[in-house]
């Protein structure tokens, strides 16, 4: 087991000016579930290529415990890459088929057989160690493939979007296993998807990547607590959280008809680069639907309304009662917001419903960085 | 045809009406076995059956859509650029079952005539040294695959064909699922590409001694070895920076030369030389294989493998020499040789002996038994009385090589189905 450290990783693709990768600082734990995160293009697969030796680092260092690997070939980088290749042999055994890397590497029999036994128990395959694989059931197949990962006893797991291959269903059952096998092992993984569902359920933490740029290493909960900027308040959960650019008038921004209270220090705050405006945020649990003419108010016009049982949301569109419509953005598009209302009491599709922002609910950030402005 | 079908989404080149009439209502592991060419040996990560359409075979392959649209555009490229692999066909997705259920889109890829799976290859009976052979030609295609900036990502037998060339065997890159194209590779994407197929052609191998396809005593690890160690020397001889002192300019030759042997050519060679102009380097830049079989087809038309066409350029030679004209231009030569010997030779073979061998194949295979007759007779045996003795005595004992796919779908002991284990619960 071991930390692993991107110390100011770099990689610049030849022939391109713009780093893939741009000074990565992040520092896993021991047995940690680090989950890199971001859109297609944001640098976090060929972050993972770097840690696993197959994209060369152009500055900057990378460690896997104290020893610095930035220039170890991959098969000597202790880690094992997961779910890239689970063909099964036929003729062999589970245990032959869990245990052949060993073999080749020329570990004893008796310790192999020590190590199957241990990596099937965990993985609820011991009574199954002696039939050949096409006996067993898909998900029996892919956890025999992952017990050869466990079986080499690797400082670390790395896996590149496992996922993106299985339909939907499998893919949340999966999802499910990997997470809890990660923990019962407790070896430091490092996992790459472009699903921040997938992150939010099975990271400890999430790294968040724009654009070669690390945004925000968090917990779960961090991230959709208190988002760095806007990048992330926008790509983390979901639906989206709601976000719009706004003036800043008399202490407050204003939102057409509706208005919202802006901390003294957050104003003072303000810099030139955000031409006195201020971003701000709702998450769609953050509004309360309100009788019309309440204050600080504004309306929204149902287009769809979701029921999942348990929570309703509604797609609407705002009217340019609510400052400039189109300079509010959320998951359902431009001038659209999201607001989640009580699925006993759902509006009818055309219907108006005025909405209120709960108070202390919003994320505030600079118009012009898009940061973070602590309240 | 199911009232659902019209919202099938075909994505194909040059697509065949037939690929309509197969039946993608219904899941590829239950296909009717009248529609089915053959079952594929061994056990996939997906469902791959071989059917027939119009006359040929596709292997078709279910696998999620995003992973099927990009296997099928690396497969494309690939065959662009001249690299030995599978023509895919197509991309079906939007299928669905009768009750409206959604099936997995499927990938269809041409099957490779003439090609054999390894797995076949060990259940003939063969000369022993069949798996060196076959690593060879997987070191070959794994350069070459690498020197156009390709990652394989799952290097293995499984995911090979070969092609019979001469005493030899050429490798196609068969499945693409795992690979990346880049502009160039970095040493630790090959690293890892070589070492993944280490492990994989071992685990291979001792997985057709475990169903007794191999003798135990053979060395599953040295051979894996081998691999790597062949590979490692091809990629030095065309990459490596040679240099030399001024006076060795002979060198430049000797190295094009070298590359020619080993079957590439030069398209761009780096010549530099030091500040005072003692030292030469050289370093080749670009290098295409397949030197002998560009040659042969310039001279010929002829479309062959690279080590085939080394032996009929020999036999061209042979024949330029014999009949004294080796001052007359090559291309007139070559155009006689053809119409001469290499013509007829073929088509001395009985058409239901053709599914036997590729000609090219057939013709390598003349010319050893030619060899072999004038020995034991101690005179010139003519080609034709060649042809009528190889047609005779030993064409009819080769097994039919122009679509061996796995176990025929009539025959099902292979894969037989058991009953499978009920899918356990989430662990943990």
């Amino acid at each position: 087991m071991a930390t692993v450290t991107f110390d100011n990783a770099t990689r610049v693709y030849p022939g391109t000016e713009r780093p893939a990768v741009d000074a990565l600082n992040l520092h896993i734990e021991d047995g940690e579930f680090l989950v890199l995160v971001g859109p297609s293009g944001c640098g976090k697969s060929t972050s993972l290529r770097m840690l696993a030796g197959l994209e060369d680092v152009n500055a900057g260092r990378i460690l896997i415990g104290d020893r610095d690997v930035t220039d170890v070939q991959p098969k000597d980088r202790d880690i094992a890459m997961v779910f890239q290749n689970y063909a099964l042999y036929p003729h062999m055994t589970v245990a032959d088929n869990m245990g052949f890397a060993l073999k080749i590497a020329g570990t004893p029999k008796a310790d192999i057989r020590a190590r199957v036994e241990e990596a099937a128990k965990i993985l609820d395959l011991t009574q199954y160690l002696d039939r050949k694989p096409k006996a067993l059931s898909g998900g029996q197949r892919q956890r025999v493939a992952m017990g050869r990962a466990i079986v080499r006893q690797p400082q670390v797991f790395l896996m590149d979007e496992p996922l993106s291959n299985l339909d939907a269903k499998l893919r949340v059952q999966t999802r499910t296993q990997i997470a809890s096998l990660q923990r019962r092992l407790g070896v430091t993984t490092v996992y790459v998807t472009h699903d921040q569902t997938e992150a939010l359920t099975m990271g400890d933490r999430i790294a968040v990547l724009k654009d070669g740029l690390l945004q925000q290493v968090g917990t779960p909960r961090d991230m959709y607590d208190t988002p760095a900027n806007v990048f992330v308040a926008g790509f983390i959960g979901s639906p989206a959280m709601n976000i719009g650019t706004f003036p800043v008038l008399e202490g407050y921004a204003n939102l057409g008809r509706a208005r919202v209270a802006v901390p003294r220090n957050v104003i003072a705050s303000l810099t030139e680069a955000d031409k006195n405006h201020i971003t701000v945020g709702f998450r769609p649990e953050s509004l309360d639907v309100v009788p019309e003419g309440t204050a600080d108010a504004f309306p929204v016009i149902v287009n769809i309304v979701e029921e999942l049982g348990s929570d309703a949301f509604v797609y609407g569109s705002l009217t340019n009662e609510f400052g400039q419509a189109a300079s509010v953005h959320s998951g359902a598009g431009d001038a659209q917001v999201i607001v989640r209302v009580d699925p006993r009491q759902v509006p009818g599709k055309g219907e108006t419903i005025w909405v209120k922002i709960r108070p202390g609910e919003q994320h505030l950030f600079h118009a012009g960085s898009g940061v973070r402005i602590a309240v | 045809m199911t009232p659902d079908s019209q919202r099938l989404q075909i994505t194909a080149a040059s697509p065949d009406p037939a690929l309509l009439d197969l039946p993608w209502h219904i899941p590829l592991e239950d296909w009717p076995a009248e529609t089915l060419a053959a079952l594929p040996r061994g056990i996939s990560r997906h469902v791959v059956r071989f059917a027939r359409m119009s006359g040929r075979v596709v292997a078709i392959k279910e696998i999620g859509e995003t992973v099927a649209y990009r296997e099928y555009e690396l497969l494309r490229q690939l065959s662009r650029i001249d690299v030995p692999s599978v023509e895919p066909v197509g991309v079906i997705t939007g299928r669905r079952d009768p009750d409206g259920e959604p099936l997995e889109a499927v990938l269809i890829t041409e099957h490779l005539q003439f090609s054999l799976p390894y797995r076949s290859l060990f259940s003939q009976s063969l000369r022993p040294d069949t798996a060196t052979r076959l690593i060879d030609a997987l070191a070959v295609l794994l350069v070459r695959l690498h020197l156009i900036g390709f990652y394989w990502g799952d290097v293995s037998l499984s995911n090979t064909l070969f092609r019979r060339d001469a005493e030899t065997f050429a490798a196609y890159l068969v499945d693409a699922e795992t690979g990346d194209l880049h502009d160039t590779l970095t040493q630790g994407q090959r690293e890892y590409d070589l070492e993944v197929a280490r492990v994989n052609i071992i685990g291979e191998l001792m997985d057709l001694q475990a169903g007794e396809f191999l003798e135990e005593d053979v060395d599953a690890v040295a051979i894996g070895d081998a691999l790597a160690e062949r590979y490692r020397d091809l990629w030095r001889a065309l990459t490596e920076t040679e240099s030399f002192g001024y006076g060795e300019r002979w060198r430049v030759q000797a190295r094009i030369d070298r590359l020619n042997d080993l079957g590439f050519d030069v398209g761009e060679l780096d010549i530099t030389t030091d500040v005072g102009g003692t030292t030469v380097l050289i370093q080749p830049k670009v290098v295409d294989a397949g030197h002998h079989s560009r040659r042969l087809m310039r001279l010929t038309g002829l479309d062959v493998q690279e080590n085939q066409a080394r032996r009929m350029l020999n036999d061209l030679d042979e024949y330029r020499a014999a009949t004294d004209r080796q001052r007359e231009d090559e291309a007139f030569v070559a155009h006689d040789w053809l119409t001469e010997v290499f013509e007829p030779a073929v088509r001395g073979v009985p058409k239901d002996l053709r599914k036997k061998l590729e000609p090219a194949q057939i013709f390598h295979e003349l010319l050893d038994h030619r060899w072999y007759l004038s020995q034991q007779q101690q005179r010139d045996v003519p080609m034709k009385e060649t042809v009528k003795s190889y047609v005779r005595d030993i064409l009819p004992q080769r097994p039919d090589e122009q679509s061996i796919l796995g176990v025929q779908a009539g025959d099902l002991r292979d894969t037989d189905v058991i009953p499978r284990v009920e899918d356990d619960q989430i662990i943990g």
